[in-house]
């Protein structure tokens, strides 16, 4: 009766003394930004630094912006613990309704947008309704509108492509800021646009003075926070990404829209998951959903509000996606799903739910991007670039087991 | 006559922080029926599973002896080519293969790797009839009612050649006629040399069947008894007849006015149509007092509480709540949050905790409203929260940033009170608050089990540890077969008083 009981009491007490001031670095977390800067590193090297070019920084920021946009979606419903396969259909369907309301309709462009991002709420409600109210698994739900949203776009579309878009969406998925104020010079750099620069200036004093703030205000409750040094190394190695990304595309062709975008719902999406009720709700039913049920979570609600986001971030990745090409093709879209799903994973989803990050999932599809864009610049052939991709996804979430079974083992 | 097929000797195994099994021993003899009796976690069927090899050699100490040879089971199949055979509360079946299929499970009749169908199906038609059932081999299980699944099981173990079988709680899930029938088939095979080893609750019906019966209480033998001349009070007594050894915190009753009142309660199952779960159970509980709520397992008190809290178990729920003297209807888990009624679970990992988030997000999560302004959660006051509960129910974790599912039980018990006292509820159902947890930790849950009573909350205890509801409730309702069959007051309840309610109408169940 006794003997058990004690010996388990008094390894927790043995731990607790050493344990509430020490820092632990989360190795889960931060593995994928060294993973990323590795991989950028090896690029560099590989083409002779062509891949940080002002250019190439600016078209892999372009050519990936749905693919992000769909990431941010699709984290959400991974943390939910779902999954969704349809967004590739859906990106062509939502792409052919705005083309056809624009082109054969003459609707007038900000119209036609609210209409396309409706349209898309409604296909998630679809699916949603499917999920969470009718209890079918959301792979078996998404895989059927898989199917079925891209029946609808040949519907809509015939077989032929549709454009061209007018020159406002056109500008949102492919156009730049116009160099307001004029350039400047930068030295050995050349002309730059200083609009670009100052918006960049914006976002690092930004990132610096939130992050100082939350610090400041967790260590007025008293929590651990991680030591200054490092804190300071975080922040400069972020401002320093941050500006040279900027003072390249300053270089190129300033901002590009889609960036502008991108980074907009980046904050908006990270902050909701971070500090929204309805964020953390995700969170509760992915990781468990009779627990988060029994605390009076509206777990249908949950899981359906997920994929009707999904929807209409998917329906804005059809609009930039058929804006770029400046048409909507039947066949556009296909197979994005995967490059959505592979970029939440490779960014730290768990295959079981209640785990994950935008800024992850964001990083996970930069990796991808930059993986593709970097093997493309050497001239790797594309089963290649499939290799790799498919090779790194693999890795990644092997990493993600692994560390997972070491911590259950030291238990 | 008086052969001994098993003899199990100083069985102990332990469980981390719990010791299970206590130094047990058992001896059974060949061709008898033997009755294993004993509380909620006295150890009866964790010794059975010592026994059938589902706990391996080498997890436990002790011998076990089965026909004069040592036994060193590594797993259940080993047991089972022995000839011993186990049927667990809860079926294993496959409810979709056919009858036949199951019986034959891992034991496919083949023939150079193709499955014999014709073979199966007359083999196991051979079999249903030596067990009673009259149905066709290729019906698919789920079709069956639970009375002829459990039938199915004793012929699949049948087709194993058992000689000894062991039935954990057989008629817990039946009606009286099914009971009937198994237990005159168990009679049947004792007659063909199989002996058997039952445990239940039912001691009705141990008294009934069995030739010998033996009493675990806290993980030890009592005692083994011839069942000639046995009385369902003997039994009672020496399941029950410990000294009280887990010390109680003091405590000076407040008991206030009427807080809920529940009435003609009744609950039906949402897996066997028509099963009824709880009938007619109505019951108050008033500010300031703890009150339990008694009963063996599967009597229906998680089933009696869950549904209360919004309905969130059950189906063909009817029955009136009032709060405060005023009807209320909970709809849904947030609905009866909003009217301060709390359950906390009795399977904390599965439906009380989010074992991959850290302390404090599984503290907030109940009340996740009142740290958030327009939607938007303050992260440092979430902190704040937690770490004062961290403080007060004294949880040993490094921070509050500690992941749940690293906790001991003890301390994932406390971040499950921590989460509802936080929703600041009028009534709390705790449900089995002490289960796996060592006694020290206990001796803490118990002290904040008084602190709420003290506050004025009404807290409904369930448990299956009499001395805990002895030492802690003021007033303690007994649940038998769903229906509500006493309320005694702290200073009339003894062991024996309750658990002779808590077996009382067992013969009634519909």
């Amino acid at each position: 009766m006794s003997v058990a009981p004690t010996r388990v009491q008094a390894d927790v007490l043995k731990k607790a003394p050493g344990g509430p001031r020490r820092f632990q670095l989360n190795l889960r977390q931060s593995g994928i930004y060294i993973a990323f800067a590795a991989i950028v590193l090896l690029f560099t090297i590989l083409t002779g630094g062509d891949m940080l070019a002002p250019q190439n920084i600016s078209n892999v920021i372009v050519q990936n912006s749905y693919i992000l946009i769909l990431a941010i979606g699709m984290i959400l419903v991974i943390i939910a613990g779902h999954i969704d396969l349809s967004v590739g259909s859906i990106v062509a369907a939502t792409g052919a309704v705005a083309a056809v309301l624009m082109v054969n309709h003459d609707v007038p462009w900000p119209l036609a947008l609210l209409i396309t991002l409706i349209v898309g709420g409604l296909i998630g409600a679809w699916q949603g309704y499917w999920v969470a109210y009718f209890g079918i698994p959301a792979f078996i739900v998404t895989l059927a509108g898989m199917l079925l949203f891209r029946a609808v776009t040949y519907n809509i579309l015939g077989n032929r492509g549709i454009g061209p878009f007018p020159e406002e969406v056109r500008t949102l998925a492919n156009g730049f800021t116009e160099g307001y104020l004029g350039n400047i010079g930068l030295g050995a750099l050349g002309g730059a646009d200083l609009f670009t620069l100052l918006i960049g200036v914006f976002a690092v004093g930004g990132i610096v003075v939130s992050q100082w703030r939350s610090r400041a205000g967790r260590l007025r409750f008293g929590q651990v926070v991680e030591p200054f040094p490092l804190f300071v190394a975080k922040i400069v190695t972020a401002s320093v990404v941050v500006m040279f990304v900027i003072v390249q595309l300053a270089r190129f062709r300033n901002l590009p829209w889609v960036l502008v975008l991108l980074a907009a719902l980046v904050l908006g999406y990270s902050l909701l998951t971070n500090r929204a009720v309805f964020g953390r709700q995700i969170y509760a039913v992915g990781g468990n959903l009779q627990a988060a049920t029994l605390s009076g979570v509206k777990t249908k609600a949950v899981v359906f509000w997920i994929f009707v986001n999904m929807g209409v971030l998917a329906a804005l990745a059809g609009i930039i996606f058929a804006g770029r090409l400046n048409q909507a093709n039947p066949t556009g879209g296909d197979q994005l799903e995967l490059d959505a799903i592979a970029a939440a994973f490779i960014g730290g989803a768990a295959v079981q739910g209640g785990v994950g990050k935008v800024v992850g999932a964001i990083t996970g599809g930069l990796i991808m991007g930059v993986i593709n864009n970097g093997m493309s610049l050497i001239g790797a052939p594309s089963e290649q670039v499939m290799l790799v991709k498919g090779a790194v996804l693999l890795a990644a979430v092997a990493f993600d087991v692994w560390t997972k079974r070491r911590a259950g083992a030291s238990r | 006559m008086s052969d001994v097929i098993l003899r199990m000797r100083g069985i102990s195994k332990t469980f981390p922080g719990v010791r299970a099994l206590d130094d047990v021993n058992l001896e059974v003899l060949r061709g008898e029926i033997h009755a294993i009796c004993g509380e909620n976690g006295a150890g009866k069927s964790t010794l059975m599973k010592v026994l059938s090899g589902v706990y391996p050699h080498g997890d436990y100490t002790g011998e076990i002896e089965f026909e004069g040879q040592e036994c060193r089971f590594g797993g259940i199949r080993d047991s089972e080519h022995r000839g011993i055979v186990i049927i667990h509360q809860e079926l294993a079946l496959a409810s979709n293969l056919s009858i036949a299929e199951n019986i034959f499970l891992g034991n496919e009749q083949s023939k150079r790797g193709l499955i014999d169908w014709n073979r199966t199906n007359a083999d196991a038609a051979e079999l249903m009839g030596r067990v009673g059932l009259d149905e066709n081999p290729v019906t698919q299980v789920l079709d069956l009612g639970v009375g002829k699944q459990q039938l199915v099981e004793i012929a699949k173990a049948l087709s194993k050649r058992a000689r000894l079988l062991i039935l954990d709680e057989p008629t817990a899930a039946l009606n009286d006629e099914d009971s009937a029938h198994l237990l005159n088939l168990l009679r049947g095979l004792r007659d063909e040399g199989i002996t058997c080893v039952i445990i239940s609750h039912k001691l009705n019906e141990v008294l009934e069947i069995a030739d010998r019966v033996t009493i675990l209480r806290d993980g030890k033998t009592i005692t083994t008894l011839d069942a000639d001349g046995l009385t369902e009070d003997k039994i009672i007594s020496g399941m029950v007849g410990r000294d009280l050894d887990h010390r109680f915190p003091p405590r000076e009753p407040v008991i206030g006015e009427e807080v809920l009142r529940v009435e003609n309660w009744t609950v039906h199952s949402p897996t066997q149509h028509g099963r009824l779960l709880v009938a007619n159970a109505s019951f108050r509980l008033k500010r300031g007092e703890i009150v339990g709520l008694a009963g063996l397992m599967g009597a229906g008190r998680t089933e009696l509480a869950m549904s209360i809290f919004g309905r969130a178990y059950g189906t063909g729920i009817s029955g009136r709540i009032f709060k405060d003297g005023r009807e209320i209807k909970l709809r849904s888990v947030g609905e009866a949050i909003k009217h301060g009624i709390a359950y906390a679970t009795e399977d904390r990992k599965r439906y009380g905790l989010n074992l991959i988030e850290d302390i404090k997000r599984n503290v907030s999560s109940a009340a996740l409203r009142k740290l958030a302004r327009r939607g938007w959660v303050d992260d440092n006051e979430e902190y704040q929260v937690a770490e004062s509960y961290r403080q007060s129910m004294n949880i040993k974790a490094p921070s509050v940033a500690s992941i749940t599912g690293k906790l001991s039980g003890g301390n994932q018990q406390k971040v499950v009170l921590s989460k509802w006292i936080f929703a600041d509820p009028d009534v709390l159902i705790l449900d089995e608050p002490t289960r796996g947890i060592d006694v020290g930790a206990k001796y803490e849950i118990y002290t904040i089990i008084n602190k709420l009573a003290e506050d004025g909350k009404a807290v409904l205890l369930i448990s299956s540890e009499l001395p805990e509801l002895l030492g802690l409730c003021d007033r303690i309702y007994t649940l038998s077969a769903g229906r509500i069959t006493g309320e005694v007051p702290r200073a009339e309840a003894t062991q024996e008083g309750l658990m002779t309610l808590m077996t009382a109408g067992q013969e009634a169940r519909p």
